[in-house]
């Protein structure tokens, strides 16, 4: 018994040190440095999406769908820092517009997988009895069908548009979320602490807000941390293969499609696109690991 | 004494008997797992050949240009039943089904689907079955070398490695292959070695799409057996076999590896389901006639018939795949219940 007394003594139990839930996890995300990294880049990354209209207007760099063609798969220069594409297009300009597709695409779906997972996984999980294992099955059954392949079916379907490629991925990526949802309000309502709260006279909504949210939020984070390059990635292989975003628009999946032609001539008009998908892909990894651990509390020292 | 109401009665995990009961659940699980499939399949064919059917536009129209006239189009509908109802045309479709019977395909006309797809079948096939010959020996080998030596350049090569193939898509991997081993070496070589960009055959075709479909596999499993293998090595009886003097070999191979691999097996039932759409993308990458290349010309033509029978020949590997893993599991882990 002699050792924990020590450590007792050691703390300050009038004045304990407070540290929110945020700082705590954000002190944790900051000390390491490769989820910062990928923090930056990603920062970068949405600036450079953010300013390519303003570029554009004030000709530091090019229209992405200006055409040049006595001046296609032009290397490096000064004026096209990046070279241009079989059309005399400037791939930079190209870039910084992909980006605005594939961020926004990677962010916006998130909120359908949170909307329509949320839902199943809180009814799931706060109801429990029939109406979990009926949602829970019609999930396993979803689970059961290859996101891919539905995702083909559904865009050789609609009509192509960005709203289709949206919908599209919106429905076809939020299983897992539901899944997560319901394990987490599942063992969260039953811990003692919600239990307390109860006894103590809090009502429904305050338990909710500062009890479930709070201890249910950063799995669900990370969880849509993650989501974020799936959805990049397959805008990208749905745009690759002819079905999803559709030329002339400048998506980082077109871009591809058009360098891919080229590949044997001029490596580099596939390379940029890659590059680029393969580096933003990576962040958002680096940040969805550095999340984890940040938000996980058994790592809490 | 008294006993707290709801307290599970004394000897009530002794009246279990393990051998006959886990037999005899065994069974009953897996008869429940491929019934299980019905549902499964018939919501896969349902869906797809709703949307397929109910898609705005007919088959036959022609993107831009002439387009067929009416009496061939009503003839066409004829032909391939699109001329009865809708209800109808479900449930011939169903009754076919069941009997491995898919129809025609609306692009390559005169040959039935299931003649396309047996053709197409055996390549993807292959592919799959050498890319897995990689994921299982690598993908637990560099785990597991990693975590011996962890927190040596051993260690960070692995994990930078696995990390880096986790998140960057097989898309992305097969391009820059290409471009290295194929462009690339063509370049430095003059033309003397390189390796093919596309195309299928029994030789140095297919070192790069296997090399692409294997990676994000290996690089998942060998994050998985790294963390579960430095789970095992920090328990009591490892402890133990290192204290009475056991060789490194051993203490590997006879107490951790046993242990650490369970959840590893979990891992094959998403790899095998990753095999089967990773071929979409290799195969289009590399242009390889298999089952995922036909799939995206099915799509790009609108051939429905053909995306509804790969859809539902994909839904069913998957399914069967992940029902042989858990069955696997199940037989490993004695501590899993049948639940």
């Amino acid at each position: 018994m002699a050792a924990p007394a020590v450590a007792l003594e050691q703390i300050d139990w009038e004045n304990p040190e407070q540290v929110g839930l945020w700082k705590d996890a954000w002190q944790r995300f900051r000390r390491n440095p490769i989820a910062v990294l990928g923090l930056i880049i990603i920062a970068l990354l949405v600036l450079m999406a953010l300013i390519a209209p303003l570029l554009v207007g004030l000709h530091v760099i090019k229209d992405p769908l200006e055409q040049d063609v006595v001046n296609s798969y032009a290397s490096f220069s000064l004026k096209d820092p990046l070279g241009t594409d079989y059309l005399g297009r400037d791939l930079l300009s190209r870039v910084m517009y992909g980006a605005r597709i594939s961020l926004s695409l990677g962010i916006l779906v998130q909120l359908v997988y949170l909307v329509i997972g949320g839902a199943f996984g809180l009814v799931a999980g706060y109801f429990g009895g029939q109406i979990d294992n009926l949602l829970m099955r019609f999930v396993d059954v979803w689970y059961a069908f290859p996101d891919l392949l539905f995702l083909l079916v559904v865009v050789s379907v609609l009509p192509p548009s960005l709203l289709t490629l949206f919908l599209a991925l919106g429905i076809v990526g939020w299983v897992d979320l539901a899944r997560l949802i319901r394990g987490q309000t599942l063992s969260i309502k039953e811990k003692e602490y919600v239990e307390g709260a109860r006894a103590a006279g809090s009502s429904p909504l305050k338990i909710i807000l500062k009890h479930l949210l709070p201890n249910t939020l950063g799995p669900i984070i990370v969880s849509l941390t993650f989501g974020i390059p799936r959805v990049i990635f397959l805008e990208a292989v749905l745009s690759y293969l002819g079905v999803g975003i559709r030329p002339p628009t400048p998506s980082w999946g077109v871009m591809l499609q058009d360098g891919y032609q080229a590949i044997f001539s001029y490596p580099h008009q596939v390379f940029i696109p890659a590059v680029a998908i393969a580096i933003t892909m990576l962040s958002f990894s680096f940040i969805g690991d550095g999340l984890r651990d940040a938000l996980d509390p058994r790592m809490r020292r | 004494m008294a006993v707290a109401k709801g307290a599970p009665k004394r000897g009530a995990l002794l009246s279990i008997k393990i051998p006959r009961g886990r037999g005899a659940s065994l069974g009953f699980y897996i008869a429940r797992r491929i019934l299980w499939l019905i549902p499964v399949l018939l919501f896969v064919i349902t869906i797809t050949f709703f949307l397929a059917h109910l898609a705005p536009g007919s088959p036959w129209d022609k993107a831009g240009g002439r387009q067929l006239s009416a009496p061939v189009v009503a003839n066409l509908n004829s032909k391939y039943g699109l001329d009865q109802p809708l209800a109808v045309q479900y449930i011939k479709y169903l009754l076919n089904v069941t009997h491995m019977d898919f129809g025609l395909s609306y692009q390559y006309q005169n040959h039935t689907v299931m003649s396309i797809i047996l053709e197409s079948w055996p390549i993807t096939a292959i592919n799959g079955a050498l890319a897995f010959l990689l994921i299982v020996p690598f993908g637990i080998g560099i785990g597991i070398v990693a975590a011996l030596r962890q927190n040596t350049w051993v260690d960070f090569l692995a994990v930078g490695f696995s990390t880096f193939g986790a998140s960057v898509p097989n898309l992305i991997i097969g391009i820059l292959l290409i471009i290295v081993f194929s462009v690339g070496a063509y370049r430095v070589t003059g033309g003397n070695v390189f390796l093919p960009t596309g195309g299928f055959g029994l030789d140095d075709h297919l070192i790069l799409p296997v090399i692409t479909l294997a990676i994000l596999p290996i690089a998942f499993i060998a994050r998985l057996t790294r963390s579960s293998t430095l789970e095992v090595l920090r328990q009591d009886y490892v402890r133990t076999a290192w204290a009475k003097g056991l060789k490194e070999r051993l203490v590997v191979m006879k107490h951790v590896l046993k242990n650490s691999l369970i959840p590893v097996v979990s891992a094959l039932g998403p790899t095998f389901a990753y095999l089967v759409t990773g071929s979409v993308i290799v195969e289009s990458v590399f242009a390889i006639p298999g089952v995922g290349r036909t799939v995206v010309v099915a799509v790009q033509s609108r051939d429905y018939p053909l995306i509804l029978a790969s859809t539902i020949l994909f839904a069913l590997v998957i399914a069967i795949a992940n029902l042989i893993v858990d069955l696997l599991y199940v037989v490993i882990d004695p501590r899993v219940r049948l639940s």
